[in-house]
């Protein structure tokens, strides 16, 4: 790294510090004052005492959520989403990557698929027709609405068809010398040389479904088949009277609604939060990837 | 090779093709097609072959509808704003981080600043409701201790706008600075070194290396933003603005979602994405070419 050679002057060096300070903070403050919320008394919540530090310490917003059957139930939904989507994109993503990566000897009709697929990235249809097709396969109101729509993510298939394409070509060589079929080159020999490129794919897609909520909003009609974000987006930023039942009123009467908000809003965090030391260790090697092809 | 050694030797990568070929027809080709309900006097019920033909009446409404230039307005305003601040903080964010000498504060500044990239708007939305309120949110009571008065942060049409730049930053500026740290780690080190010896100041090597050194991902990622100048953030707008900032917060994705989602308005609403995707697509054709041109981009 070049400016190690020269030392800024200390006053810039503290500058520099103070303003990178600031706006760490002005990232972690947030994130903290939602948790202290969650953590206090509805009184010193509606007193406007709370900063970043619980006043009165309660876990009874927790409480109440945890005992909403609705929450609960979301929360599964978006478990279930993640568990089983997950798979099924990053199967496909190897998949389609795989014939994509080959030259355009070995596979005579790559350029034709390639377009097929970038297509689909550079134009669509629109939010009407997409529902309107999605309604049409009977999908509306089902679980599968959430995860086949979207299965192929063309942008994570151009990225680890790259991957493919840039991994070694003496190990793939020997192995078709020997015999070795597409299925064989790409199961012994390329997905373990991209193994680092599929973890990162994969916990995006991961929190991609978990953080998606667009989908659940409009495809489903009922609310208690919302995931976890839709139902959030429903009972946080778009409140429907509908969805409260007789004893989340009578409760609201007691706990505060802002405390028990951000309880909801950081148990939807804690998800994102446990991955988070894994996505800091392997996106930085992503985004790398995906913004500046080598 | 024969031309059946050939097939025997490609059928394995059409195997591995299908599913992927199925779903995508069905959930993008097909809605593709679903565009001629832009022609179409939509029929509940009736779907896309049973509905009578308009012509380009639902073009005319859309011309018609009172707001749509304001909407296409606002959408480029607010794209364009954000587009230019999310150039401008990663860079500097960037350079700030490049001098810090300590690997432990560079680390825990930048572990910090991703964060609210991988988070929701709903999330986000969440807390930025809660924090900006004008009756108990922190923001309005720091500002009354100074002695400003109230921010109708979300509130006044006037502000909205400014407030989705600046909650847009927060979201992706941390995101933003991994790519311009990275052109800033492959720049030649021997570079700076000849410029000390010569008794540049440190100003002059950021003006003369390190800038020039950074240009090309700069001039990249600003012209592909090009291509998403109407995108303005739906996510972030549907879940934080309302009818009271309709006028300067309105978007063409929010327009396309009440108009369709809940006015039922079908033909109206594929109509206006229709304009906008023939749009995008020229915008990102124009994006693309220019960034081949300028910074030797190429996507495949």
């Amino acid at each position: 790294m070049g400016s190690k050679l020269f030392r800024p002057p200390l006053a810039q060096s503290i500058l520099n510090l103070v303003v990178l300070g600031l706006l760490g903070l002005l990232c972690l403050f947030p994130i903290l004052h939602i948790l202290a919320l969650s953590l206090s008394s509805s009184t010193a919540a509606g007193s406007g005492r709370v900063t970043i530090f619980p006043v009165d310490l309660t876990t009874l917003s927790y409480r109440f959520v945890l005992d909403t059957p609705a929450f609960g139930k979301a929360f599964l939904i978006s478990l279930q989403r993640v568990l089983v989507g997950t798979p099924i994109n990053m199967a496909l993503t190897v998949l389609v990557a795989y014939p994509l990566s080959r030259s355009p000897k070995a596979f005579r009709a790559r350029g034709f698929f390639a377009w097929f697929f970038l297509i689909t990235v550079l134009f669509s249809g629109g939010l009407i027709p997409w529902y309107m097709v999605i309604r049409q396969t009977g999908l509306i109101d089902k679980f599968w609405a959430l995860i086949l729509p979207g299965a192929v993510p063309v942008l994570n298939v151009i990225l680890l068809a790259n991957a493919f394409r840039n991994s070694p070509a003496e190990l793939e060589e020997a192995a078709v010398m020997d015999g070795a079929g597409h299925w064989t080159i790409l199961w012994r020999i390329l997905l373990p040389l991209s193994a680092p490129v599929l973890a990162t794919v994969t916990l995006f897609v991961a929190v991609g479904h978990w953080n998606s909520w667009f989908d659940g909003l409009i495809l489903m009609n009922s609310p208690e088949r919302y995931p976890l974000q839709s139902y959030l987006q429903t009972i946080i930023i778009n409140p429907d009277p509908r969805m409260l039942t007789e004893r989340d009123l009578a409760i609201l009467k007691v706990i505060n609604n802002r405390t028990t908000k951000a309880a909801q809003i950081f148990i939807a965090m804690v998800p994102i939060l446990v991955v988070y030391p894994f996505l800091q260790r392997y996106f930085t090697a992503g985004v790398k990837l995906g913004a500046i092809k080598g | 090779m024969t031309a059946r050694g050939r097939l025997r030797r490609e059928l394995p990568l059409y195997v591995m093709l299908a599913p992927a070929i199925v779903l995508v027809l069905v959930y993008a080709y097909a809605p593709m097609v679903g565009i001629v309900m832009a022609f179409q006097r939509v029929l509940p019920g009736k779907g896309i072959f049973g509905s009578p033909w308009v012509g380009l009446a639902n073009f005319q409404r859309v011309l018609e509808m009172p707001t749509i230039f304001q909407v296409v307005w606002n959408t480029v305003r607010i794209a364009g704003l954000k587009a230019i601040a999310g150039v401008i903080v990663p860079v500097a964010v960037a350079l700030m981080l490049n001098d810090v000498r300590s690997r432990l504060i560079k680390r825990s500044v930048q572990t910090i600043i991703y964060l609210p990239h991988f988070l929701s708007w709903v999330i986000l939305a969440g807390i930025v409701v809660d924090i900006l309120s004008p009756s108990e949110g922190v923001a309005n009571k720091a500002l009354a201790l100074v002695g400003i008065r109230p921010i109708f942060f979300l509130g006044d049409d006037r502000v909205f706008p400014w407030t989705m730049v600046v909650t847009d930053v927060w979201k992706s500026f941390g995101f933003g600075t991994i790519v311009y740290l990275a052109a800033l780690m492959d720049i030649d080190p021997t570079l700076y070194e000849a410029a000390m010896a010569d008794g540049a100041t440190r100003w002059q090597q950021t003006r003369h290396i390190t800038l020039p050194g950074i240009a090309g991902t700069i001039i990249m990622l600003s012209t592909l933003s090009l291509g998403n100048i109407l995108n303005a953030g739906f996510d972030q707008i549907f879940n934080l603005y309302g009818p009271l900032v309709y006028r300067t917060g309105d978007i063409i994705d929010t327009l396309v979602y009440r108009t369709g989602m809940l006015d039922n308005q079908f033909g109206v609403a594929t109509a206006v994405g229709l304009l906008k995707s023939v749009v995008s697509l020229l915008l990102i054709g124009i994006a693309y070419k220019l960034a081949a041109k300028w910074a030797d981009y190429r996507i495949f």
